[in-house]
């Protein structure tokens, strides 16, 4: 039988590979809400020995699977990418499977609450439907005139750079639910919708542009928008969301005048 | 307490108090937009050379009186300067409470009222400032009795 190769890192005898990880403590704070007990919301609080690789999302499954299994809240790829596990973190909007524990305070509690503006309906459960109904008013697909090619649309790679950045959305909601506007009523837009809007908006293959102007030119559509900045600060993928609602208001206008 | 009934994911309901209820097509906001963006400019431009000629220039704030203002509104380039200046900052000004009140009122009739309140008192000073700056007269003569203040032409 063939020897298996040597390593190329020298490692101390006893060095199992990976090394010991460190371990702390930390309190986590969680928003608890369950309407079928109670009409007001509390706070439950848990002492936690985390390591240092670990993750928000690892404490609450820690919560969830060895102390307290009625906790409740949306995850699915736990890798940043679904989009389904948005919360307000120590008072503001991230993604608790992108937020590492040691990044945060650990010297005073974490604090877990579900992200604002959206009906909760259990612990860090909201409901997402109206964040999605904009959305879908917005026309997020293609719409092309005329014949449909025989191979591929084509576009040029300095038309696609145009609205690169609005295509990394993942709709997990922590732009609009950080927006003090939408906070209001719920009736604005919101930053998701009009970012998914300029991702089609400026795509050079997409013939609708105008219809989702005109969508978005309503009284509660962008010209609502403060710019403040949380949905910018907010966001988990990085995107520009203030500059794409502020290219979208500056399109608008250069078709109206 | 009743228990409420949470609908299923794909049943397209959405909660009460979220949906749009009706669609305005209008350019209105756009408008007020572009309007606060341009009156803002002019504006800065308006209200420092304003408050130049006013404070600054020569005599400064001791040289402000009845008769200063009567001299100023002797010419026309100070009457528009004034006119304009009126209108632009008051509807400026009111646009931004009228957002103000959009924002942070939650209620529609909590905003209706707000927002009554503001356009009368808008009215009120735009009309009263308007009527001020086209019918001032620094020389009246009220009952046959002319003004006999030093820079009043002698009767």
């Amino acid at each position: 039988m063939e020897k298996e190769p040597a390593s190329k890192v020298e490692l101390a005898p006893g060095v199992g590979g990976g090394g010991e990880i460190p371990t702390f403590d930390v309190t986590l704070k969680v928003r608890r809400y369950n309407p079928e007990i109670s009409d007001e919301a509390h706070w439950d609080e848990w002492k936690l020995t985390m390591y240092g690789t670990d993750r928000v999302l690892d404490a609450l499954h820690k919560v969830k699977w060895e102390h307290d299994g009625s906790v409740s809240f949306r995850r699915s790829c736990a890798h940043g990418v679904c989009g389904s596990d948005a919360m307000r973190i120590n008072g503001r909007n991230r993604l608790a499977c992108k937020t590492l524990l040691k990044d945060l305070d650990t010297s005073k509690p974490i604090l877990v609450e579900p992200i604002k503006g959206l009906p909760v309906e259990k612990d860090l459960i909201v409901d997402m439907e109206p964040f999605f109904q904009s959305y879908r008013e917005i026309m997020p697909f293609l719409i092309s005139k005329g014949h449909s090619p025989t191979k591929e649309r084509l576009q040029s790679a300095e038309e696609r750079e145009r609205y690169d950045d609005t295509t990394k959305c993942i709709l997990c909601a922590a732009c609009t639910s950080s927006c003090p506007v939408f906070w209001t009523d719920g009736q604005y837009f919101g930053p998701a919708a009009i970012v998914n809007a300029h991702r089609f908006i400026f795509d050079s293959r997409d013939d609708a542009g105008d219809m989702r102007l005109e969508i978005l030119n309503d009284k509660e559509g962008v010209w609502r928008c403060r710019t403040t900045f949380n949905c910018t600060e907010a966001c988990p993928r990085g995107i520009q969301v203030t500059k794409a609602i502020s290219e979208v208001k500056q399109a608008i206008l250069t078709r109206k005048i | 307490m009743a228990t409420p009934t949470i609908e299923s994911p794909r049943s397209g309901r959405v909660a009460p108090g979220y949906s749009r209820s009706s669609t305005s097509r209008g350019n209105f906001e756009m408008i007020a937009w572009l309007f606060m963006r341009l009156s803002g400019a002019l504006l800065v431009v308006l209200i420092f050379t304003h408050l130049w000629v006013n404070l600054i220039s020569g005599d400064g704030i001791s040289g402000v009186d009845f008769g200063f203002v009567a001299g100023k509104w002797a010419s026309t380039l100070w009457r528009i300067w004034d006119l304009t200046m009126l209108w632009l900052a008051m509807l400026h000004g009111t646009n931004g409470i009228r957002v103000i009140i959009n924002d942070y009122a939650e209620k529609s009739s909590t905003r209706m009222w707000l927002k009554g309140v503001l356009y009368t008192a808008t009215a009120v000073i735009v009309v009263l400032g308007t009527l001020v700056i086209f019918t001032f007269d620094p020389c009246p003569v009220i009952d046959g009795v002319a003004s006999t203040a030093s820079y009043c032409p002698a009767v």
